[in-house]
């Protein structure tokens, strides 16, 4: 019993790592913008479909997954620039939607310049199981684990030591004020885009060995990072990371003791009882400050 | 220093203002004094360039800035302490600050930090603390503070004194005073009409989105008219 909650845990916390990567990206899009960005998922597909047909095409894997990753924010940057700045003034929800359609819209072109096929990549170092306490623990999880922390820490180092970190902090606090002080929002938003699509697009590269990929991984992918991102809190890098863990966990535990044809439901019951429950999620902005 | 010549601004299809013209000089206090509603914050929005102007024309030093963006008003020399202080609430009273310094050089931000504290001793005191905790002549101060980061010509400062004890806005126009006397040129915002004037060398009277009155601060706080419509006497 004990091994298989272990196998568990460690399957959770893997695919909980990626979950927690594609919140990332919500979370940085929507401080800068209030923008949910619902392409999102495709920085992931992109990031491992780039990878595999790279890999395929003679690349070296560093190399292919590098290339996957600017691709990634050649394409995010483009999506701001084309989609969402021309917008600028408009509503959160037309933002919004023009995501929506963006995505539909890469997915669409996926299909086109790759095809419809499901690919994987080897894993990085090798495909034998570690049995660690009598539970079997794929090398590769580790490296989504370490890949995870890595993001984690960069980004924190980014948003709290920086000075540039902190006007993205301060454009998410105060987007009036921030322009006050001489931030320009504009590049703010450039720059969650861009950032956004290399943590996605670097999830997608970790995951592929284990998850296979397709054109239309994204969507999905989107769903599971947008329901991490609620029940952490929209807004909040830690509540991304915490919220994507659990809704993993969640996720393993269900589907090895209830069923695994449930596994894709637990997000969506996350979401509809964050939005009864605690429409904040767990570390979202309280909405009372002082005046 | 600063030349507004018939600017209009407008919200959807209301005019807010509707052709404000008037002349900052350097060194001087001017204060822009009027009802709710009046245009005064549009107007400081518009100088700072965070808000569209349909018509007319800023000139800063000569050079017209209407079309500049926000940040290179900024880096020129023009910073705002907005209306209801606007402070990074999560941040830290000291990264408010620095962030005030976003457009100038590492160099001289220790500095500038250390004459803000120096001007406003509770602000090192809560230099760690998040700066939504602070009270509101606290997050005054702050605001102050943070537009004074960026080393600004050109001091534009909306309703300091809003919703402030009368001990705070003496404490807070004291400040501006101060500030002139160090050689910033301060353009100043208020519904406090006969604080703002007596400290003003020039002062004029903001009437839905029109000037109805200019003159020095000790002139139109005489003034009858003035007078009986803004100081209530």
């Amino acid at each position: 019993m004990g091994a298989e909650l272990l196998q568990f845990l460690v399957s959770g916390l893997t695919v909980g790592a990626v979950y927690a990567l594609v919140a990332l990206g919500f979370t940085l899009i929507y401080n800068a913008s209030d923008v949910v960005n619902f392409a999102q998922g495709e920085f992931v597909m992109l990031g491992g479909m780039v990878t595999v047909f790279a890999v395929a095409a003679g690349l070296a894997l560093p190399l292919a997954a590098a290339l996957a990753i600017l691709v990634a924010v050649a394409v995010g940057l483009l999506l701001h620039r084309l989609a969402i700045e021309p917008a600028r003034g408009a509503s959160a929800v037309t933002l919004i939607i023009i995501t929506i359609g963006a995505s539909i819209f890469l997915r669409g072109v996926a299909q086109i310049v790759f095809d419809k096929q499901f690919h994987q990549l080897p894993a990085f170092s090798g495909s034998d199981p570690i049995l660690l306490a009598g539970a079997a623990i794929l090398p590769q999880s580790f490296w989504v684990l370490g890949g995870a922390v890595l993001v984690f820490l960069g980004l924190f180092v980014f948003l709290e030591k920086t000075l540039l970190g902190k006007a993205v902090l301060a454009t998410a606090a105060n987007r009036l004020a921030a322009r006050l002080v001489g931030v320009d929002t504009s590049f703010v938003l450039a720059l969650s885009f861009g950032l956004s699509a290399a943590i996605g697009a670097l999830a997608g590269i970790l995951i592929t060995p284990i998850t296979l990929t397709s054109f239309d991984v994204g969507t999905m992918l989107a769903l599971k990072g947008f329901a991490a991102a609620m029940l952490g809190g929209m807004g909040s890098p830690l509540g991304a990371v915490v919220g994507g863990l659990l809704l993993g966990l969640l996720e393993s535990f269900a589907a090895g003791t209830i069923s695994s044809a449930y596994k894709d439901a637990v997000a969506f019951v996350v979401i509809l009882a964050v939005l009864f429950t605690m429409p904040q999620g767990l570390f979202g902005r309280r909405s009372v400050e002082r005046v | 220093m600063l030349e507004v010549r018939d600017l209009q601004s407008a919200y959807g299809r209301i005019l807010a203002l509707k052709g404000v013209s008037l002349r900052v000089e350097t060194g001087e206090i001017t204060a822009i004094v009027g009802g709710n509603g009046a245009g005064k914050t549009t107007l400081l929005r518009c100088l700072s360039g965070v808000q569209p102007v349909s018509a007319g024309t800023v000139k800063f030093h000569g050079e017209d800035i209407t079309g500049w963006t926000p940040h290179r008003r900024v880096a020129a020399g023009i910073a705002q302490s907005p209306e209801g202080r606007q402070v990074f609430g999560p941040l830290s009273v000291e990264d408010n600050l620095r962030l005030g310094a976003f457009r100038r050089g590492r160099a001289t931000t220790d500095e500038n930090l250390e004459s803000v504290f120096e001007m406003f001793p509770i602000l090192r005191e809560k230099r760690a603390l998040p700066s939504a905790g602070l009270s509101g002549g606290q997050q005054q101060m702050l605001a102050i503070g943070r537009a004074l980061m960026s080393e600004p010509r050109l001091l534009l400062l909306d309703e300091p004194s809003m919703g402030l004890a009368p001990v705070l806005v003496d404490q807070i126009l004291d400040a501006v005073v101060a500030l002139k006397r160090a050689g910033v040129t301060v353009l100043l915002v208020e519904q406090n009409a006969s604080a703002a004037l007596a400290i003003a060398d020039r002062g004029y009277v903001i009437e839905t989105g029109r000037i109805a009155h200019g003159g020095t601060g000790q002139a139109l706080l005489h003034d009858p008219a003035v007078r009986e419509a803004y100081l209530g006497l």
